[in-house]
């Protein structure tokens, strides 16, 4: 099970000193407006069960040790939905944020992530036709000025799985991943004052191994431990290193070689260590070379390039899913291995040729062509333009959204299919209970979060909580005949306290 | 991707679902590159039309606050 959550940077053209809140609270405000209909007062998010500054290594950092910008589960006021797809939209920081709902597979991941997109440039065009600014979102991570924001991969682990088995071998993978997960950046370092191109938006703002934070020196591995679920049985690895994918196709491989390296830990099914002698610096090696031909240093002294160390992860997934007689069943999981293999295969040999598949493949073909039609070199405004408007989300002017309306990069999902997706659940998780609820009986929804819905009926004194800590169960399978039997909220209640 | 817990079935991926056919023989430089160039080229004169004017200024002025 997974989830993706995405911040977009949001900005008025020409006009740096709007402030961030403001438009960001406007953006997720025009969402709610656009459906008042339906849901008059919103429901807000519930924060009872939320622990941010819980480690995964075992211990709790004091509330008085940690910087302002790790508390997230204070309620600031902010604007702050829970949507009938089973997301939420809402305001982090200085940035409108979208968590997709839970998914069960990459393919759903992308689709809920795409359904949120839609749901951000909509919402952003109300808040535009409403208000007194022109208010653009960009589905990036930097703004190439020192400040980084976030696209974040969530999976649901098993708790036995020990941590430090995840550490070893995940460092190695994300580190080398960046190789088809990357968006592309203009400029080297934190605040791109270095000419030139990179493969991540996101790597130079990782300096340490392992750790707590998300907001100041990011770690590789983020320790988060808020499983909003049964802490007995699950850990949520939350995974911060990732750029946001405008390529449906990128999204896709990302998250699915990650969660098939989960499941080769999970399974004790990886041989061969591959920890990097020097992980931080290696991180920031990968993506400063888009020759693809860095050679990076073991701890065990061996020498590999990212793309040799991918071909061994890919192996050993492939010996795993090979050994796992079901597993030959799910043809996504063998659709993923085989794009993953054909990737790399492609990388090491004319990675020009994905421009249809991979953002920085894409982005770097269009930079490559101003250089040589007009001579730009990479200190030119207008390079560093391409960069940033390639992820504006507008239709109109994105620059991978205009590629993909002209057919040069693959969709995965169909446009009828997204917008299902931006007004219903996934079938297969607890976000069908949410959604639903949301969706049938609004007016009686106080509040809810990913663990919980939180109902306020007539005839109940207090509010009712009904918990979702087993993040599979709430599917439309098991509950869709009963919902379809209550027709009010107290029916639901009820039903629920006879069963 | 079974890293949801053991035992639970995952529904079967829609049959529209990631179907174009992969691996589809990898593709050498062989193309000429003035084909490519050409490509290349239109795609960037329609891009032309939509590109920010004044780009220095329209990317100075897009500063963020730091998120997560």
């Amino acid at each position: 099970m997974m989830g993706i959550e995405t911040e977009y940077g949001v900005s008025v053209p020409g006009q740096p000193h709007v402030n961030a809140m403001m438009m960001s609270t406007a953006v997720v405000t025009a969402h709610a407006g656009r459906s008042v209909g339906d849901r008059g007062a919103s429901p807000r998010w519930d924060f009872e069960q939320e622990a941010p500054l819980r480690d995964a290594r075992g211990y709790d950092m004091s509330r008085a040790e940690a910087d302002p910008s790790q508390l997230t589960d204070e309620d600031f006021g902010l604007a702050n939905l829970v949507l009938t797809n089973g997301a939420r939209l809402y305001v982090d920081h200085a940035h409108p944020e979208y968590s997709s709902p839970e998914v069960t597979n990459p393919l759903d991941a992308v689709l809920w992530d795409r359904a949120g997109q839609e749901i951000m440039c909509a919402a952003a065009e109300a808040a535009t036709s409403a208000g007194p600014f022109p208010i653009r979102l960009y589905k990036n991570n930097t703004d190439n000025k020192g400040a980084s924001y976030g696209c974040h991969e969530n999976y649901l682990m098993r708790r036995a799985t020990p941590f430090a088995d995840i550490v070893k071998h995940l460092t190695a993978f994300f580190v080398t991943r960046q190789v088809f997960t990357g968006t592309g950046r203009v400029g080297i370092g934190q605040d791109g004052r270095t000419n030139g191109f990179q493969l991540s938006q996101r790597a130079d703002f990782f300096e340490v191994e392992v750790g707590l934070e998300t907001t100041l020196k990011r770690p590789i591995i983020n320790t988060r431990d808020e499983p909003h679920a049964d802490p007995e049985r699950y850990r949520r690895l939350h995974v911060i290193v990732g750029d946001a994918n405008l390529s449906e196709t990128a999204t896709y491989l990302k998250m699915g070689t990650t969660a098939l390296v989960l499941s080769l830990i999970e399974n004790s099914a990886i041989g061969d260590d591959l920890s990097l002698a020097d992980p931080v610096a290696a991180m920031h090696a990968v993506s400063h070379d888009h020759s693809l031909t860095q050679v990076l240093q073991l701890a065990d002294g061996r020498e590999m390039t990212a793309i040799e160390m991918q071909r061994r992860f890919a192996r050993a997934a492939r010996e795993l899913v090979n050994t796992q007689p079901d597993s030959s069943s799910d043809k996504q999981t063998q659709d993923v291995l085989s794009r993953w293999e054909a990737t790399l295969e492609q990388l090491e040999v004319d990675p020009t040729a994905l421009a249809d598949e991979l953002d920085w493949v894409a982005k770097l073909r269009l930079l490559d062509g101003y250089r040589r039609r007009d001579g730009l070199g990479w200190d030119e405004a207008r390079l560093a333009l391409v960069d940033l408007q390639y992820s504006d989300i507008n239709p109109s002017r994105g620059l991978a959204l205009r590629l993909e309306s002209s057919g040069r990069l693959k969709r995965l999902v169909e446009p009828e299919r997204v917008a299902h997706a931006m007004e219903f659940p996934p079938d297969d998780t607890r976000a069908y209970f949410r959604g639903e609820c949301l969706r049938r009986y609004a007016s009686s929804v106080a509040a809810a979060s990913w663990d919980s819905v939180i109902f306020d009926v007539p005839g109940y004194e207090a509010l009712q909580r009904v918990p979702t800590l087993e993040p599979v169960r709430g599917t439309r399978a098991q509950l869709e005949a009963l919902l379809d039997r209550c027709e009010t909220a107290a029916d639901l209640l009820a039903a629920l306290r006879g069963s | 991707m079974t890293t949801q817990d053991s035992g639970q079935t995952r529904p079967t991926p829609r049959e529209d679902a990631a179907e174009d056919d992969v691996a589809a023989a990898v593709v050498s430089r062989e193309s000429s590159s003035s084909d490519i160039d050409a490509d290349v080229d239109s795609i960037l004169d329609e891009i032309d039309g939509v590109l920010e004017v004044n780009a220095e200024d329209f990317v100075r002025s897009f500063v963020q606050k730091g998120g997560q």
